[in-house]
C-alpha cells in the first residue's frame, strides 16, 4: 500500500502514464470530431508536486482560464479539471454555438453550459476508456464551471487533497489545436487509496 | 517602494512599516491579515480548511484556521505586537466549482472557522470580503493596514 504518491515506483508511474494515455487517446479523438479540429495532444506527464506549485505548472496563479470540474467517484475516485486557455475557449465556442464570446471574462448562461458539456465529454470518454479497460465501476458528476484565475480555480482539488497529504498528483495532458500552440490542460487527480486498488488490478507491485 | 512578501498556500508570514503582503488567487481559500496599528505591523496567513483535528493530514499548522491563526499571532507576539490590539480584514472563501450541492461548500465553512476562532481570540474583524463565486488577489500593506483587493470579474478596491 503506498500511503505518499512520492512513494510510487517507476513501474507504478508509467502504468499510470499509459492510463493516461488511453484515457486521453479517447477523450481527444472526442473533441476532435466535436471541434472539427485536428488537435495534437503531448505524451502524458505524471506530476508529484508539493501543492504550493501547483499554480506555476499551469501558467501562474492569475492566468485566467475557463476551469471545468468533474468528480469522479466508484472503483477510482477523484477529480478532472479542464483548464482552457481563452483562446481554445473561444474556439470551442464557436464551433459548437457558431458565434464567437464577446468577453471571456463575461460568458452567458448558454457559454458556460456549452463549456460544461465539452468537460462532460472529454471526462467521460476519459473515464470509460479505463473503466472499459479494467472493468471497474466510476461514476461522474455534473461538470462545475467558472472563468477564473488559475490558481483561485486549482484551490478546489488542493484543498480536497490537502485534507489527505501535502501533495497533489495529476496526469497532465497538454494538447495543441491545429498544429498552433493554443495549450490547455486536462488533469486527472485520482485520490491515493483508489490508485492502490487500480495498480493491484494491473498486477504491479508499486511500492 | 514597497517591499512585497508572497504568502504561499499554507504559509503565514509578518511584515513592518513599508512592505506589503501579498497572497495571490485565493479561491476557497482565506486570507486572514491582522494588523496592530501602534507598530505598523501586518500578518497574513493563507489557510485551506477550517479544523486541523478534522484532518487526516495535520502536520503543516498553516493550512488550517485553528491552528494557523494561532500561529500567526503567537508569531506577531513575538515581534512585539499586543494581542490587544490586534484587527482583522479577512477576504477569500469563495464558493467555486462545486460539484456537490449537497454538501456546505468549503469556502464558506472556511469563513465559518475564521470567524469563530476569531472570536475566541477577542480580535475583531473591521472589514471583509468573502464569499461569492470568484478568486481574489489580496495585498495587506502594514504601513496603512488597507487590504486591497483584484478579481478578474469585479473592480479593484480597498477594504
Amino acid at each position: 500500500m503506498v500511503q505518499k504518491y512520492s512513494d510510487l515506483n517507476p513501474s507504478a508511474l508509467d502504468a499510470l502514464q499509459e492510463l493516461g494515455n488511453i484515457g486521453i487517446g479517447n477523450a481527444i479523438r472526442s473533441l476532435a470530431s466535436m471541434s472539427g479540429r485536428l488537435i495534437d495532444m503531448d505524451i502524458p506527464t505524471i506530476n508529484i508536486i508539493p501543492f504550493q506549485e501547483a499554480p506555476t505548472l499551469v501558467g501562474g496563479a492569475e492566468t485566467i482560464k475557463a476551469g471545468i470540474l468533474l468528480k469522479v467517484q466508484g472503483e477510482i475516485s477523484g477529480m478532472f479539471l479542464c483548464l482552457l486557455d481563452n483562446d481554445v475557449t473561444k474556439i470551442l465556442l464557436e464551433e459548437l454555438l457558431q458565434k464567437a464570446p464577446a468577453s471571456i471574462d463575461a460568458l452567458d448562461e448558454m457559454s458556460l453550459s456549452a463549456l460544461g458539456e465539452v468537460g462532460n465529454i472529454l471526462c467521460c470518454s476519459y473515464i470509460n476508456a479505463l473503466s472499459n479497460m479494467l472493468d471497474f465501476t466510476i461514476s461522474i458528476s455534473v461538470p462545475s464551471v467558472s472563468v477564473d484565475m488559475a490558481g483561485a480555480l486549482l484551490s478546489i482539488p488542493i484543498i480536497e487533497f490537502a485534507d489527505h497529504g501535502d501533495e497533489l498528483m495529476f496526469i497532465e495532458h497538454r494538447f495543441h489545436f491545429d498544429q498552433i500552440a493554443l495549450i490547455s490542460h486536462i488533469l486527472f487527480l485520482p485520490e491515493i487509496h483508489s490508485l492502490n486498488a487500480l495498480l493491484h488490478c494491473l498486477g504491479i507491485s508499486h511500492a | 517602494m514597497h517591499e512585497v512578501h508572497i504568502v504561499g498556500i499554507a504559509e503565514a508570514k509578518v511584515a513592518m512599516h513599508q512592505e506589503v503582503l501579498v497572497s495571490y488567487a485565493l479561491g476557497s481559500c482565506v486570507g486572514v491579515c491582522l494588523y496592530d496599528a501602534k507598530l505598523c505591523m501586518a500578518g497574513m496567513v493563507h489557510i485551506l480548511l477550517p479544523y486541523q483535528r478534522d484532518s487526516h493530514a495535520q502536520e503543516n499548522e498553516y493550512k488550517f484556521a485553528d491552528s494557523g491563526i494561532r500561529q500567526l499571532i503567537q508569531l506577531m507576539l513575538s515581534f512585539g505586537a499586543k494581542q490587544n490590539r490586534l484587527t482583522a480584514k479577512i477576504a477569500g472563501g469563495a464558493d467555486m466549482l462545486q460539484v456537490n450541492p449537497y454538501l456546505p461548500a468549503i469556502g464558506t465553512r472556511n469563513v465559518c472557522a475564521v470567524k469563530e476562532i476569531l472570536s475566541d481570540y477577542h480580535i475583531p474583524i473591521i472589514a471583509e470580503d468573502t464569499g461569492n463565486n470568484y478568486g481574489r488577489s489580496i495585498w495587506f500593506y502594514a504601513e496603512t493596514g488597507q487590504l486591497q483587493i483584484k478579481s478578474v470579474h469585479h473592480r479593484t478596491e480597498f477594504i
